[in-house]
């Protein structure tokens, strides 16, 4: 089972009022490569591979859940208050007749999120190169998205969701590691 | 051994090409790429705080992303 | 119910020393995930451990539960919702 805790993962700041830079974040919530597909993608992978790595997965998608709730504080507080006219400047007209100012699992340009976004081959291997994958999309994205960004202190808590994807990698590749290599057989440290 | 964490390439450009061309384009190589099984004791970052603003522990595999430094035309 | 509150700077502060050390203890877990003989990375995990739990007890005092399901104390009357969620402040 899982716990709540009040709090983020890293403080989100948000210099001004936004609805267009929310246009874009919506993609890391529910797009292919967002933060819900990260977190649902490693925990389903936890049933069916090797005991060495199932911590891994779960700590990861675990993490992951965490940064939804950044992105979505982020979207939050850059669309709280806007007016109609604001959201229809920033393009985000189609959303508003839906949605009002409530976030959606969609990517930005309105996608509905979809089963397909996570793979699951149920071998370890090819699951867990997926992940490595999918670890640097996001962190491609995240650059993308700072790039057409203006806030620095929106772009300041990117920068930190970007340096956790390379680390998430780093520990996927060890998994991968760990899942070729004998390693009961060796002693190593 | 030191990396680089930015690689850089010259695309082919067109007389035709209706946008201004980029010359030098370049992409993200990040520490992960390079560390492979993390060794112990890597140096780590005096203070908690200092790890959280940096989004890891360990200043061995921190990529300092700058806005634009991917285009490598104007850095 | 919170619509008047504003929180105090203290607040603030005493959420960022949380957050910097529950940081350094995910990153350790997941270190550790993959280094699980790791003897000194284990022993620096127990230490922040502790010092996360004696952290939050004293955020708990000022500012109300942390956490849900039997994992924080509450006071009277009920007052999980008392203090701002993590999106609002």
């Amino acid at each position: 089972m899982w716990y709540y805790e009040k709090k983020l993962q890293y403080p989100v700041k948000v210099r001004e009022c936004n609805p267009r830079l929310a246009k874009y974040l919506i993609e890391q919530y529910g797009g292919a490569d967002g933060e819900l597909s990260a977190a649902l993608r490693y925990l389903n992978q936890r049933y069916t591979i090797p005991g060495k790595v199932v911590g891994l997965l779960n700590d990861i998608g675990t993490e992951e859940f965490a940064h939804l709730e950044m992105i979505a504080t982020m979207i939050y507080k850059l669309t709280k208050d806007a007016t109609p006219e604001q959201l229809e400047q920033a393009g985000l007209a189609p959303h508003y007749v839906n949605h009002d100012s409530a976030l959606f699992y969609h990517n930005s340009a309105g996608n509905p999120w979809t089963a397909e976004y996570i793979q699951a081959k149920g071998d370890p291997i090819a699951d867990i190169y997926e992940d490595i994958a999918a670890e640097e999309k996001a962190r491609a994205t995240y650059q993308w998205i700072i790039n057409v960004s203006d806030d620095p202190e929106l772009n300041d808590s990117l920068k930190f969701l970007r340096e956790r994807e390379i680390v998430h990698s780093q520990r996927f590749r060890e998994a991968a590691q760990i899942l070729i290599e004998e390693r009961d057989k060796k002693i190593f440290f | 051994m030191e990396h680089t964490y930015t690689k850089y390439y010259y695309p082919y450009i067109s007389p035709l090409d209706p946008c201004k061309p980029i010359i030098k384009k370049s992409y993200s190589t990040p520490p992960n790429l390079y560390l492979g099984f993390q060794p112990p004791n890597l140096p780590q970052y005096n203070t908690a705080k200092e790890a959280l603003y940096k989004g890891t522990l360990w200043p061995a595999l921190y990529d300092n992303y700058k806005k634009y430094s991917l285009r490598g035309d104007e850095s | 119910m919170s619509h008047t509150k504003t929180m105090p700077p203290e607040y603030y502060e005493l959420l960022e020393q949380i957050q910097a050390i529950d940081f350094v203890l995910v990153e350790l877990n997941l270190y550790l995930d993959t280094h699980p003989k790791d003897y000194d990375a284990i022993q620096q995990y127990n230490h922040f451990t502790y010092e996360s739990k004696k952290l939050k007890k004293e955020f708990e005092k000022k500012f109300g539960p942390l956490m849900h399901f039997g994992r924080s104390y509450s006071s009277y009357p009920w007052n999980w919702d008392d203090t701002p969620w993590p999106w609002q402040v």
